[in-house]
């Protein structure tokens, strides 16, 4: 099978952008894209485009030329990226095209996103009475995973500060304020133990990426980056979701995290230990505690002394969140993991600038999880 | 005067609970495997089976884990009172048969813990304009029974 590799990458960056609708986002972003790879709109062959609030963002060809590209809408919640960017490889993989993109945009309205629970196949007493959050979820898992496995308040602060920190060292990312673990532990609680400064916000960004056959990279650039794996999996019978009136007693079942994580490894031949740099779906603080052991990257527990040591910070053992993850960019869902792997793209051509990770990291890791528990997985290397 | 009260949901808890039908949640059980859900639902998400029968759950059971709710969710779907009083929610495990998600009437995170023992109630968690108090089924810690 053909190999698929990233040629190039375009992020527009991620905040609030009153007056510019997000297709003229995705747009730039596309157009960087483009850019990067040394190619033109009318080379693409295909393309996969993702959005939580754009009604058809394949409408964005009107922006960028209508060649009559076939241009597919993908939407699976906060995964959606992972979703876009595993099937514009497939679609190399499989030789229907050589070159595609894959592209994510989104405007939020401010706050915690509101829904109609009905959507969601959720009964309206679940809303009416104030159970319908999605920080709800996370809020109760942390605390059960900290009584669990000793995780302290001021560990949940320092994954905070760093993502901060490293967003601040992001001419791309929106909260680029550093905050100290102090300042973050006197925020307002706003879901017993996450605090205002531990929570990403919705927002506003695009980002997109240009991919390859891998026996055609070298007509674009001498620093392709390979696709080594992508797998997506939604929740088993069992697991502890987002969104879930009830679940079933018992032994708790491993989140579609782990599900995920597992396949992608072995798809790709490579394991936890040999991830060089990696982005987690940092909805909070807790989430990235909670995900850097469901990926593998840790056992449940350990990442009180990792942190503490600093491991996870830029120039530490295994860099999590270098571009400031979703707390320091916030998250346009349909953009969100393409930002990852731009991110990861420039950490491994070593262009990641003031936030690049010493050393020649090799292998890239990228996570996604969202409602009503799907989680994506991609695994890049050079 | 007697406050008039309605439940939030009808076939989501006994109403109204009396000496004859105290307070249980109304949940189903899979005729064919036995998986126990709530709210009652006639598909079974664990051997897809489509006949379910009516089952009544245990009004006492354990805190699994629980946050709090500081600030006033986005209406709607919320439709509590304008002058937020934050409240907690957390997940139940009732023995042997599920774990329910929950308002739970102890607003204050230190004085909830994991493995807690507590207690189905109903709290009016809205007034309508003429009065009339709308419920919905919490948890209580079992401590601070009152007989």
């Amino acid at each position: 099978m053909t190999e698929a590799v990233i040629i190039g990458v375009g992020l527009h960056p991620f905040g609030r952008f009153p007056g510019k609708p997000a297709l003229d986002m995705g747009a730039d972003a596309v157009r960087l894209a483009l850019a990067d790879a040394g190619v033109n709109w009318p080379q693409i062959q295909g393309g996969y485009i993702g959005s939580y609030e754009v009604a058809n963002p394949d409408a964005i060809v009107a922006r960028l030329g209508l060649t009559g590209v076939p241009l597919r809408g993908v939407f699976n919640g906060c995964a959606t990226a992972g979703t876009s960017v595993a099937l514009a490889a497939r679609a190399i993989e499989t030789g229907e095209h050589d070159l595609t993109i894959a592209i994510g945009l989104d405007k939020h309205p401010r706050g915690a996103f509101a829904a109609d629970p009905s959507v969601a196949g959720i009964p309206s007493w679940y809303g009416q009475t104030g159970l319908f959050l999605t920080t709800h979820f996370f809020g109760m898992k942390i605390n059960r995973y900290m009584h669990d496995h000793g995780i302290s308040h001021e560990t949940l602060a320092r994954v905070a500060a760093k993502n901060f920190g490293n967003a601040a060292r992001n001419e791309k990312a929106w909260r680029r304020t550093p905050l100290s673990v102090a300042e973050i532990l006197a925020s307002p609680v706003l879901n017993h133990p996450l605090r205002q400064y531990m929570y990403c916000g919705p927002d506003e960004g695009a980002a997109a990426l240009v991919l390859c056959r891998a026996d055609q990279a070298h007509r674009y650039t001498g620093k392709p980056v390979r696709i080594r794996s992508t797998a997506l999996r939604s929740r088993r019978l069992g697991a502890f979701e987002v969104q879930s009136p009830s679940f079933p007693v018992g032994e708790v079942v491993a989140s579609p995290t782990v599900d995920a994580s597992r396949e992608a490894y072995e798809r790709a031949g490579i394991g936890p230990e040999d991830v060089d740099v990696a982005q987690l779906q940092d909805t909070d603080a807790g989430s990235e505690v909670i995900h850097m052991a469901e990926n593998g990257l840790c056992k449940d527990g350990e990442q009180e002394r990792l942190i503490a040591e600093g491991a996870t910070e830029i120039g530490g053992r295994l860099p999590v969140n270098t571009d400031g993850g979703l707390l320091g960019n916030g998250e346009p869902i349909g953009a969100s993991g393409l930002r990852q792997i731009h991110e990861i793209v420039l950490q491994l051509r070593g262009a990641a600038g003031d936030r690049q990770i010493p050393g020649t990291p090799r292998v890239g890791y990228t996570h996604l999880y969202g409602a009503p528990g799907v989680s994506a997985v991609t695994i890049l290397s050079t | 005067m007697t406050t008039t009260q309605i439940p939030v949901a009808e076939g989501l808890f006994t109403w109204p609970p009396d000496e004859s039908t105290p307070l249980r949640l109304i949940g189903s059980e899979c005729t064919a495997c036995g998986l126990v859900s709530f709210p009652a639902a006639s598909d079974c998400v664990r051997c897809a089976s489509t006949e379910s029968k009516e089952r009544l759950l245990a009004e006492r059971g354990t805190l699994w884990t629980y946050t709090t709710q500081d600030f006033r969710p986005p209406s709607p779907p919320y439709d509590g009172p304008e002058a937020f009083e934050p409240y907690a929610v957390g997940y139940i495990e009732l023995p042997g048969e599920l774990l329910v998600e929950a308002r739970l009437t102890e607003p204050d995170p230190d004085k909830l813990r994991i493995g807690q023992d507590m207690r189905l109630t109903l709290v009016p968690y809205r007034v309508q304009d003429d009065g009339t108090e709308v419920v919905t089924f919490a948890f209580a810690p079992a401590e601070e029974e009152t007989p």
